[in-house]
């Protein structure tokens, strides 16, 4: 294949990764902006998202008869949803009987990882399993190179992407659109942005604390679902599936800076575009290789990321 | 005295009269009585074994289970093999155990998950041979989890039947204790479809396959095998095992590919096929694959259209059909697969039909090498290695469905036919069997000239 539409592909598949991985990430960042908590969880939500939409998804479409995009749209709704209370709950019975304490809530959410996983290895099973997507055409692309008589549009072989792949993109960047409206205009996202700023103050001027932090976990953790809703028809459902979303997610708040919306989504879409294009082009190994000397570099010479505040 | 310490064996009130009878009698004290007596001492000594916590010596060597280690992937990236890897071990065991056992004992299945890790699996192997007391480890199937446990049953010194298709044994990597009587290995089966593939599909290939042990080996056989009938391999594109996104790796294809080879595992399987339909759409190539891409997998899934008129190895037709193997009907039904390989129970559970088999056919070599070595216990392991190094020719039969079968004693290998299918309408057809010379290959070690 041809250098340029070479690199289209590999930025068309880079951009899923981003626009995936810009969610996951955002939930991550959330959570440890305004609760402090290092949620090693998180990949966990990431799973049961698409756990839980195969579930529904399955269903809607087989026991209740209806075609594949109503399950789709349900299971869109509903994962996210039911991922959500679930953390909501798990906040209530782990995180706030630990008092928030950082140290004791990384311990307390490794443990929660492995209940997560192991529960549902045994509930779901060890399989992948597929989610039919609401729509998925094949799209041939074309190239503009330069031939005898000029420019001229071609279509070169193996240069596609599908329907359903722009719609990933383009549902996180309505999503994420959502949330920064959220943080930046609702008085949810006052109160969230006050608790981040200042927990005691927060308090003293009567903001619920608690429930700001168990309704910040739920949103973190339903980011986490949305993003695995929308990868589960192209990727499958699997019990340690994970794994990667928390390690890349970790990677992309630490780059990005902790607790920084602007800085998390760069960070995902410069992990996300460069995993996609340095793996086509030399090799997988190579991009995680690069992802993660990158945060070496980060921590050493600027530890509070790119875009996040020096603390005071 | 024999007949009475068998007596005694068989049940506990018998004893007690044994026992009543040479106490009542034994005033007047006669060698006979004496004899009586003492026979009725032992069999209250053999009633005392019978009791829990109690070792019963005598009945050890008579109607103790054999215990079979099954070394299982129940979890981690070989899940859907092991469910049903697990299925056909049972229902060898179930069979084996109405004919009467192995030797006239029951065979008992001691199955330990070891999620399909390496250093999970060498401490499965410990704990089946030290713990569990198993007499023979068996049953692993991915090769880096082979590679991994080998060496620890060479050292405990426990027979270990794989069923794994790696050339690891064959190559001589690993040791006299390691066999592979079930089912043939990849060098053997790329051997046996280069032939076709080349003569029949085109002869520059490109081959996708999984970064692994296993995947090295169908890299390492088929530029040879491809080389030999005049064809070229013009590119190897390596993925690693976990890697849950493709089509980055498609670019890599050159366009004068005439045919793609493919062969994946994990359980992103279906993500690699339908991505690679995606990326090729209306001008495919050629495409000739191990059915491990898409084992346990639905070929009906929406997607997966563009494979008709492609090409697939099968270690064993999934779907029922004419010209199939000759024992195949009774192999599906003892394993509740239908006619389509999937279970019986749930048309959507579609088995490992192309592989699975292999469980069967080596818990058959098992037992009939217990049965040639008269395997009594594990200080018999020695013989039984001996006695299925021996075996040489297997007919096919309802022990050996998949065909008929060589063994090679010196690599520890078996060699069998092979089977080429062609998705026609969503179903897999059988085109071509590839006899068992066709997979034969030079000796790379003698394993008999090695010790214990």
């Amino acid at each position: 294949m041809d250098f340029g539409p070479y690199l289209l592909l590999a930025s068309l598949e880079g951009a899923v990764l981003a626009a995936v991985l810009s969610l996951t990430a955002l939930g991550l960042s959330l959570v440890f902006g305004v609760m402090r908590v290092v949620n090693v969880a998180h990949g966990e939500f990431f799973m049961l998202g698409a756990v839980a939409s195969w579930f529904v998804a399955t269903f809607v479409d087989e026991t209740l008869g209806a075609p594949a995009w109503l399950g789709f749209a349900v299971a869109l709704a509903v994962a996210p949803l039911a991922v959500g209370a679930f953390a909501w709950a798990a906040d209530r019975l782990v995180l706030e009987r630990v008092g928030y304490d950082p140290e004791r809530t990384i311990v307390a959410t490794i443990g929660l990882l492995y209940i997560v996983q192991q529960a549902t290895l045994m509930g779901f099973g060890p399989d992948a399993r597929p989610v039919q997507p609401p729509f998925n055409h094949r799209l041939a692309l074309p190239w503009i190179e330069w031939g005898e008589e000029g420019l001229a549009l071609y279509w070169p072989w193996g240069l596609s992407t599908t329907s359903y792949k722009l719609f990933v993109i383009a549902a996180a960047v309505v999503l994420l659109i959502a949330v920064w409206l959220v943080l930046s205009r609702t008085r949810l996202g006052l109160v969230m942005r006050a608790t981040q700023f200042d927990r005691e103050t927060a308090q003293a001027f009567g903001i619920p604390v608690d429930r700001v932090f168990a309704m910040t976990f739920a949103i973190g953790a339903g980011l986490a679902a949305i993003a695995a809703v929308l990868i589960v028809p192209i990727q499958q459902a699997h019990y340690l599936m994970g794994g990667d979303p928390l390690l890349l997610s970790f990677i992309v708040v630490i780059i990005g800076g902790l607790g920084s919306l602007r800085g998390t989504v760069l960070a995902a879409l410069l992990i996300g575009m460069s995993d996609g294009i340095i793996s086509v082009f030399f090799s997988p190994t190579l991009a995680k290789i690069l992802a993660t000397l990158l945060v070496a570099m980060v921590l050493v010479f600027r530890p509070q990321g790119l875009f996040g505040a020096r603390p005071a | 005295m024999s007949e009475n310490v068998k007596k005694s064996a068989s049940g506990g009130t018998a004893k007690m009269e044994t026992t009543a009878t040479g106490a009542g009698t034994s005033s007047l004290l006669t060698r006979r009585t004496a004899l009586k007596g003492l026979a009725g001492l032992g069999a209250a000594g053999a009633g005392l074994g019978a009791m829990p916590g109690f070792v019963p010596y005598i009945q050890a060597q008579s109607s103790a289970p054999i215990k079979i280690g099954f070394q299982v992937h129940r979890t981690g990236i070989g899940a859907a093999y092991g469910r049903w890897y697990d299925r056909v071990t049972t229902a060898a065991a179930t069979l084996i155990n109405e004919q009467g056992g192995i030797n006239g004992r029951p065979v008992e299945i001691v199955a330990e998950d070891d999620g399909t890790d390496p250093k999970r699996g060498a401490e499965v192997v410990e704990k089946l041979a030290t713990q569990a007391g198993c007499d023979v480890a068996y049953g692993t199937l991915f090769s880096h989890v082979v590679m991994g446990s080998a060496p620890r049953a060479g050292e405990l010194k426990i027979p270990y039947f794989v069923v794994s298709e790696g050339h690891h044994v064959a190559s001589g990597a690993l040791n006299r204790w390691t066999l592979q009587p079930g089912i043939c290995d990849v060098k053997s089966q790329v051997s046996a479809m280069a032939p076709y593939i080349t003569s029949t599909l085109g002869k520059k290939v490109t081959m996708v396959y999984p970064d692994y042990a296993f995947g090295h080996d169908h890299r390492d056989s088929l530029v040879p095998a491809i080389q030999a009938q005049g064809g070229e391999v013009i590119a190897q594109i390596a993925i690693p095992p976990t890697e849950t996104s493709f089509t980055k790796y498609f670019p890599q294809i050159p366009r004068d590919t005439e045919v793609l080879y493919h062969v994946m595992v994990g359980p992103a399987v279906l993500t690699f096929v339908k991505e690679m339909g995606e990326f090729f759409g209306p001008s495919r190539p050629e495409i000739f694959g191990f059915i491990d891409s898409l084992e346990a997998t639905d070929l009906t899934n929406p997607g997966l259209e563009y494979l008709d008129g492609t090409y697939f190895w099968e270690g064993m037709p999934r779907y029922a059909q004419e010209g199939g193997p000759q024992f195949d009907a009774f192999y599906r039904e003892k394993v509740g697969c239908d006619a389509n390989g999937a279970s019986v129970s749930d048309p959507k559970d579609i088995s490992t039909y192309a592989h699975m088999f292999g469980c069967w056919e080596t818990m058959f070599v098992i037992k009939a090498g217990m049965e040639a070595a008269g395997y009594a216990g594990p200080s018999d392991r020695q013989k039984l290695i001996e006695a299925v190094e021996a075996m040489g020719e297997m007919p096919a039969s309802e022990m050996h469905p998949q065909g008929a079968k060589i063994f090679n004693g010196k690599t520890h290998q078996v060699f069998g036919p092979q089977y080429i299918s062609k998705v026609e309408g969503g179903k897999l057809v059988l085109q071509h069997t590839a006899p068992i010379e066709a997979g034969m290959y030079p000796d790379e070690v003698d394993y008999t000239t090695m010790s214990f």
